[in-house]
Protein backbone atom coordinates (compact mmCIF):
# COMPACT_ATOMS: atom_id res chain seq x y z
CA UNK A 1 0.00 0.00 0.00
CA UNK A 2 1.06 3.50 -0.59
CA UNK A 3 1.25 6.02 2.13
CA UNK A 4 -0.92 9.09 1.72
CA UNK A 5 0.54 11.11 4.55
CA UNK A 6 3.84 11.38 4.94
CA UNK A 7 6.20 13.06 7.59
CA UNK A 8 9.03 14.88 4.64
CA UNK A 9 10.97 16.55 7.90
CA UNK A 10 10.84 17.78 11.26
CA UNK A 11 12.52 20.09 13.14
CA UNK A 12 12.66 20.27 17.12
CA UNK A 13 14.87 23.32 18.40
CA UNK A 14 17.51 22.65 20.32
CA UNK A 15 18.64 26.25 20.95
CA UNK A 16 17.18 29.11 20.43
CA UNK A 17 16.80 29.81 16.20
CA UNK A 18 15.80 33.17 14.31
CA UNK A 19 14.25 30.93 11.48
CA UNK A 20 13.26 27.33 10.21
CA UNK A 21 14.27 26.40 6.69
CA UNK A 22 12.28 23.23 4.87
CA UNK A 23 14.69 23.30 2.21
CA UNK A 24 14.57 20.77 -1.35
CA UNK A 25 10.82 19.88 -1.27
CA UNK A 26 10.11 16.97 -3.29
CA UNK A 27 7.70 17.48 -5.86
CA UNK A 28 6.10 14.41 -5.38
CA UNK A 29 3.37 14.96 -3.63
CA UNK A 30 -0.10 16.83 -3.91
CA UNK A 31 -0.50 18.76 -0.76
CA UNK A 32 1.72 20.02 2.27
CA UNK A 33 0.80 19.98 5.74
CA UNK A 34 2.85 22.18 8.45
CA UNK A 35 2.60 22.08 11.87
CA UNK A 36 4.26 24.31 14.44
CA UNK A 37 4.05 24.58 18.24
CA UNK A 38 6.14 27.36 19.08
CA UNK A 39 7.43 29.56 21.95
CA UNK A 40 8.87 33.39 22.22
CA UNK A 41 12.03 33.71 23.70
CA UNK A 42 11.58 36.87 25.20
CA UNK A 43 9.44 37.43 28.11
CA UNK A 44 8.27 40.73 27.32
CA UNK A 45 5.25 41.56 24.68
CA UNK A 46 4.48 39.28 21.32
CA UNK A 47 5.42 38.93 17.94
CA UNK A 48 4.19 37.83 14.56
CA UNK A 49 5.42 34.69 12.93
CA UNK A 50 6.10 34.94 9.06
CA UNK A 51 5.65 32.37 5.95
CA UNK A 52 8.20 32.77 3.29
CA UNK A 53 8.31 30.97 0.32
CA UNK A 54 11.28 30.09 -2.32
CA UNK A 55 13.52 33.19 -0.98
CA UNK A 56 11.15 35.20 -2.65
CA UNK A 57 11.31 38.94 -0.69
CA UNK A 58 9.30 40.51 -3.18
CA UNK A 59 6.28 42.08 -2.64
CA UNK A 60 3.81 39.02 -4.04
CA UNK A 61 2.19 37.76 -0.44
CA UNK A 62 -1.23 38.78 0.91
CA UNK A 63 -3.34 37.16 3.56
CA UNK A 64 -7.09 37.57 4.51
CA UNK A 65 -7.90 36.83 8.53
CA UNK A 66 -11.15 36.13 10.65
CA UNK A 67 -9.93 36.33 13.93
CA UNK A 68 -11.09 36.79 17.56
CA UNK A 69 -9.36 37.62 20.92
CA UNK A 70 -12.04 36.56 23.16
CA UNK A 71 -13.53 40.23 23.31
CA UNK A 72 -13.71 41.54 19.87
CA UNK A 73 -13.76 39.70 16.45
CA UNK A 74 -12.83 40.85 13.30
CA UNK A 75 -11.94 40.28 9.46
CA UNK A 76 -9.09 42.23 7.79
CA UNK A 77 -6.35 41.77 5.36
CA UNK A 78 -2.74 42.18 3.91
CA UNK A 79 -1.87 43.31 0.61
CA UNK A 80 0.87 43.43 -1.29
CA UNK A 81 3.42 42.08 1.80
CA UNK A 82 6.95 40.86 1.50
CA UNK A 83 5.62 37.80 3.62
CA UNK A 84 2.52 36.36 4.95
CA UNK A 85 1.54 36.99 8.40
CA UNK A 86 0.83 33.79 10.10
CA UNK A 87 -1.39 35.53 13.12
CA UNK A 88 -3.26 37.87 13.96
CA UNK A 89 -4.40 37.62 17.89
CA UNK A 90 -2.40 33.50 18.21
CA UNK A 91 0.78 35.73 18.27
CA UNK A 92 4.28 34.17 19.25
CA UNK A 93 5.14 34.38 23.28
CA UNK A 94 7.57 33.23 25.67
CA UNK A 95 5.24 31.01 28.67
CA UNK A 96 2.48 29.30 26.39
CA UNK A 97 2.75 27.45 23.22
CA UNK A 98 0.97 29.03 19.95
CA UNK A 99 -0.01 26.29 17.46
CA UNK A 100 0.15 26.49 13.59
CA UNK A 101 -2.44 24.19 11.40
CA UNK A 102 -0.78 24.98 7.85
CA UNK A 103 -2.39 23.31 4.73
CA UNK A 104 -0.67 24.47 1.52
CA UNK A 105 -2.52 22.95 -2.17
CA UNK A 106 -1.35 21.71 -5.29
CA UNK A 107 2.22 23.50 -3.98
CA UNK A 108 4.19 21.99 -6.61
CA UNK A 109 2.29 23.14 -10.16
CA UNK A 110 4.00 25.53 -12.17
CA UNK A 111 0.81 27.02 -13.67
CA UNK A 112 -1.06 29.06 -10.71
CA UNK A 113 -0.65 31.11 -8.08
CA UNK A 114 0.06 29.24 -4.79
CA UNK A 115 -2.82 29.49 -1.83
CA UNK A 116 -2.23 28.65 1.56
CA UNK A 117 -4.93 28.09 4.31
CA UNK A 118 -3.83 27.84 7.82
CA UNK A 119 -5.45 27.70 11.89
CA UNK A 120 -3.40 29.62 14.10
CA UNK A 121 -3.86 29.40 17.61
CA UNK A 122 -3.10 30.72 21.62
CA UNK A 123 -5.29 30.27 23.89
CA UNK A 124 -3.93 33.14 25.87
CA UNK A 125 -4.28 35.40 22.89
CA UNK A 126 -6.85 34.20 20.33
CA UNK A 127 -7.70 32.11 17.83
CA UNK A 128 -7.48 33.23 13.79
CA UNK A 129 -8.72 31.51 10.50
CA UNK A 130 -6.31 32.63 7.54
CA UNK A 131 -6.19 31.91 4.03
CA UNK A 132 -2.63 33.56 2.11
CA UNK A 133 -1.62 34.12 -1.48
CA UNK A 134 2.04 34.38 -2.93
CA UNK A 135 1.41 35.20 -6.48
CA UNK A 136 3.88 33.05 -8.10
CA UNK A 137 3.41 30.14 -10.61
CA UNK A 138 7.05 28.27 -9.32
CA UNK A 139 6.56 24.78 -7.44
CA UNK A 140 6.99 25.31 -3.81
CA UNK A 141 10.61 23.90 -2.76
CA UNK A 142 11.65 25.86 -0.10
CA UNK A 143 9.29 27.33 3.13
CA UNK A 144 10.99 29.40 5.74
CA UNK A 145 9.26 30.57 9.43
CA UNK A 146 10.50 33.51 11.03
CA UNK A 147 9.57 36.21 13.78
CA UNK A 148 8.76 39.48 13.68
CA UNK A 149 11.89 40.29 16.08
CA UNK A 150 13.61 37.60 18.12
CA UNK A 151 14.03 34.31 17.76
CA UNK A 152 11.80 30.78 18.21
CA UNK A 153 12.75 29.50 21.52
CA UNK A 154 14.47 25.91 22.00
CA UNK A 155 11.81 22.90 22.11
CA UNK A 156 9.73 24.53 19.50
CA UNK A 157 8.82 22.00 16.67
CA UNK A 158 8.18 22.18 13.02
CA UNK A 159 6.57 19.35 10.88
CA UNK A 160 6.12 19.36 7.14
CA UNK A 161 4.01 16.49 5.92
CA UNK A 162 3.62 15.67 2.25
CA UNK A 163 -0.19 13.81 1.73
CA UNK A 164 -0.50 12.11 -1.87
CA UNK A 165 -3.90 11.98 -3.80
CA UNK A 166 -3.55 8.44 -5.12
CA UNK B 1 7.54 2.23 5.46
CA UNK B 2 5.85 3.22 8.86
CA UNK B 3 2.74 4.84 8.25
CA UNK B 4 2.45 8.63 9.29
CA UNK B 5 -1.79 9.29 9.84
CA UNK B 6 -3.04 6.02 11.71
CA UNK B 7 -6.13 5.30 13.26
CA UNK B 8 -5.93 4.38 16.77
CA UNK B 9 -9.38 3.62 18.24
CA UNK B 10 -12.87 4.56 17.07
CA UNK B 11 -16.26 4.76 18.18
CA UNK B 12 -20.04 4.45 17.16
CA UNK B 13 -22.68 5.18 19.32
CA UNK B 14 -25.17 2.78 19.72
CA UNK B 15 -28.69 2.45 20.37
CA UNK B 16 -29.13 3.61 24.16
CA UNK B 17 -26.51 6.39 23.31
CA UNK B 18 -23.52 7.35 25.59
CA UNK B 19 -22.63 9.98 28.05
CA UNK B 20 -19.64 10.78 26.74
CA UNK B 21 -16.95 9.37 24.39
CA UNK B 22 -13.82 8.19 25.62
CA UNK B 23 -10.28 7.58 24.68
CA UNK B 24 -8.41 4.93 27.25
CA UNK B 25 -4.90 4.22 26.95
CA UNK B 26 -3.55 6.25 24.09
CA UNK B 27 -0.02 5.38 23.95
CA UNK B 28 2.77 7.91 23.82
CA UNK B 29 4.25 6.32 20.32
CA UNK B 30 2.93 9.33 18.43
CA UNK B 31 3.45 12.87 17.96
CA UNK B 32 0.28 14.39 17.53
CA UNK B 33 -3.02 13.88 17.85
CA UNK B 34 -6.32 14.31 16.34
CA UNK B 35 -9.60 13.78 16.50
CA UNK B 36 -12.60 13.65 14.03
CA UNK B 37 -16.06 13.06 14.99
CA UNK B 38 -19.58 13.66 13.61
CA UNK B 39 -21.44 14.59 17.09
CA UNK B 40 -25.40 14.97 18.33
CA UNK B 41 -26.23 15.22 21.87
CA UNK B 42 -29.83 14.70 23.41
CA UNK B 43 -29.84 18.19 25.10
CA UNK B 44 -32.25 20.68 24.32
CA UNK B 45 -31.56 23.29 21.36
CA UNK B 46 -29.83 22.74 17.95
CA UNK B 47 -26.48 23.67 18.84
CA UNK B 48 -24.71 23.58 21.66
CA UNK B 49 -21.13 23.45 23.77
CA UNK B 50 -19.36 20.25 24.91
CA UNK B 51 -15.89 19.51 26.37
CA UNK B 52 -13.36 17.50 25.76
CA UNK B 53 -11.93 16.16 29.06
CA UNK B 54 -8.17 15.24 29.54
CA UNK B 55 -6.76 12.40 31.85
CA UNK B 56 -9.88 12.28 33.76
CA UNK B 57 -9.92 15.97 34.44
CA UNK B 58 -11.47 19.47 33.05
CA UNK B 59 -9.47 21.73 34.64
CA UNK B 60 -6.29 23.76 34.57
CA UNK B 61 -7.94 24.82 31.33
CA UNK B 62 -8.50 27.96 28.82
CA UNK B 63 -9.41 28.62 25.66
CA UNK B 64 -10.56 31.22 23.46
CA UNK B 65 -13.42 30.85 20.87
CA UNK B 66 -14.62 32.15 17.47
CA UNK B 67 -18.50 31.58 16.53
CA UNK B 68 -20.30 32.41 13.75
CA UNK B 69 -23.93 31.65 13.44
CA UNK B 70 -25.14 32.75 9.94
CA UNK B 71 -25.90 36.48 10.96
CA UNK B 72 -23.25 37.70 13.46
CA UNK B 73 -19.59 37.00 14.61
CA UNK B 74 -18.77 37.08 18.19
CA UNK B 75 -15.94 35.66 20.22
CA UNK B 76 -15.37 34.54 23.99
CA UNK B 77 -13.49 33.03 26.02
CA UNK B 78 -13.36 30.93 29.19
CA UNK B 79 -11.53 28.51 32.27
CA UNK B 80 -13.23 25.66 31.32
CA UNK B 81 -12.56 22.43 29.03
CA UNK B 82 -15.37 23.91 26.50
CA UNK B 83 -14.33 23.13 23.02
CA UNK B 84 -16.57 23.02 20.64
CA UNK B 85 -19.90 23.06 19.05
CA UNK B 86 -22.53 20.07 17.95
CA UNK B 87 -25.89 19.23 16.91
CA UNK B 88 -28.89 19.32 19.83
CA UNK B 89 -31.86 18.01 20.12
CA UNK B 90 -33.78 20.39 18.00
CA UNK B 91 -31.66 20.32 15.20
CA UNK B 92 -32.78 18.95 11.93
CA UNK B 93 -33.24 15.42 12.05
CA UNK B 94 -30.08 13.41 11.04
CA UNK B 95 -27.71 16.21 11.39
CA UNK B 96 -24.73 16.20 13.53
CA UNK B 97 -21.96 18.03 13.70
CA UNK B 98 -18.65 18.03 11.82
CA UNK B 99 -15.46 18.29 14.44
CA UNK B 100 -12.08 18.10 14.08
CA UNK B 101 -9.40 18.62 17.34
CA UNK B 102 -5.66 18.67 16.45
CA UNK B 103 -3.45 18.46 19.53
CA UNK B 104 0.23 18.76 19.00
CA UNK B 105 3.25 17.27 21.17
CA UNK B 106 0.57 15.75 23.95
CA UNK B 107 3.30 13.16 24.90
CA UNK B 108 5.79 15.86 25.46
CA UNK B 109 6.89 17.75 28.54
CA UNK B 110 5.57 21.46 27.54
CA UNK B 111 1.68 22.65 28.36
CA UNK B 112 -0.34 20.76 25.54
CA UNK B 113 -2.28 23.10 22.97
CA UNK B 114 -5.38 22.17 21.42
CA UNK B 115 -6.68 23.53 17.88
CA UNK B 116 -10.74 22.85 17.50
CA UNK B 117 -12.79 23.45 14.55
CA UNK B 118 -16.56 22.56 14.83
CA UNK B 119 -19.59 23.26 12.99
CA UNK B 120 -23.31 22.13 12.85
CA UNK B 121 -25.47 22.84 9.52
CA UNK B 122 -29.20 22.29 9.69
CA UNK B 123 -30.78 24.38 7.44
CA UNK B 124 -32.47 26.72 10.22
CA UNK B 125 -32.00 30.06 10.76
CA UNK B 126 -29.63 28.61 13.92
CA UNK B 127 -26.52 27.08 12.66
CA UNK B 128 -23.31 27.67 14.26
CA UNK B 129 -19.43 27.14 13.11
CA UNK B 130 -16.53 27.45 16.23
CA UNK B 131 -12.82 27.73 16.10
CA UNK B 132 -11.26 27.26 19.47
CA UNK B 133 -8.09 28.01 20.97
CA UNK B 134 -7.63 25.78 24.38
CA UNK B 135 -4.63 24.98 26.90
CA UNK B 136 -3.74 22.30 29.03
CA UNK B 137 -1.48 23.91 31.32
CA UNK B 138 -0.21 20.93 32.62
CA UNK B 139 3.08 19.15 31.84
CA UNK B 140 2.06 15.43 31.84
CA UNK B 141 1.51 13.08 28.68
CA UNK B 142 -2.01 12.90 27.64
CA UNK B 143 -3.05 9.19 27.84
CA UNK B 144 -6.82 9.96 27.88
CA UNK B 145 -9.27 12.26 26.13
CA UNK B 146 -13.08 12.13 26.94
CA UNK B 147 -15.63 14.24 24.20
CA UNK B 148 -18.44 15.36 26.91
CA UNK B 149 -22.04 16.84 25.92
CA UNK B 150 -22.89 20.15 27.94
CA UNK B 151 -25.19 19.62 31.06
CA UNK B 152 -25.32 16.05 31.87
CA UNK B 153 -26.58 15.49 28.69
CA UNK B 154 -25.43 12.65 26.50
CA UNK B 155 -24.71 11.20 23.10
CA UNK B 156 -27.28 10.39 20.35
CA UNK B 157 -27.10 6.76 18.21
CA UNK B 158 -24.68 7.11 15.27
CA UNK B 159 -22.36 9.92 16.63
CA UNK B 160 -18.95 8.69 15.59
CA UNK B 161 -15.42 9.82 16.84
CA UNK B 162 -12.00 8.31 15.66
CA UNK B 163 -8.92 9.16 17.29
CA UNK B 164 -5.68 9.26 15.19
CA UNK B 165 -2.13 9.10 15.94
CA UNK B 166 0.13 11.33 13.94
CA UNK B 167 4.20 10.35 13.91
CA UNK B 168 6.80 13.35 12.44
CA UNK B 169 9.20 10.30 11.90
CA UNK B 170 11.05 11.02 8.24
Amino acid sequence: MTATYDCIATTTLSSAAASVTFSSISGSYTDLVVVIQATWTTSSNDMYIYMQLNSDTGSNYSTTILSGNGSSALSTRFSDRTNMNMDYSATIVYNQPTQRNINIMNYSNTTTYKTAIWRSNRAGSGTDAMVGLWRSTAAITTILFDLESGDFASGSTFSLYGIKAE
Amino acid sequence: MALTYVAIATTTVGSGGAANIEFTSIPGTYTDLVIKASLRDTRNGPANDFSMEINGAATNRTYKALKGDGSTVTTFSGSTATIGVEDGDTATASTFANVEIYIPNYAGSNNKSISADSAQENNQSAAEVWMVASLWSQTAAITSLKLVPGNGFSYKQYSTATLYGIKNTV
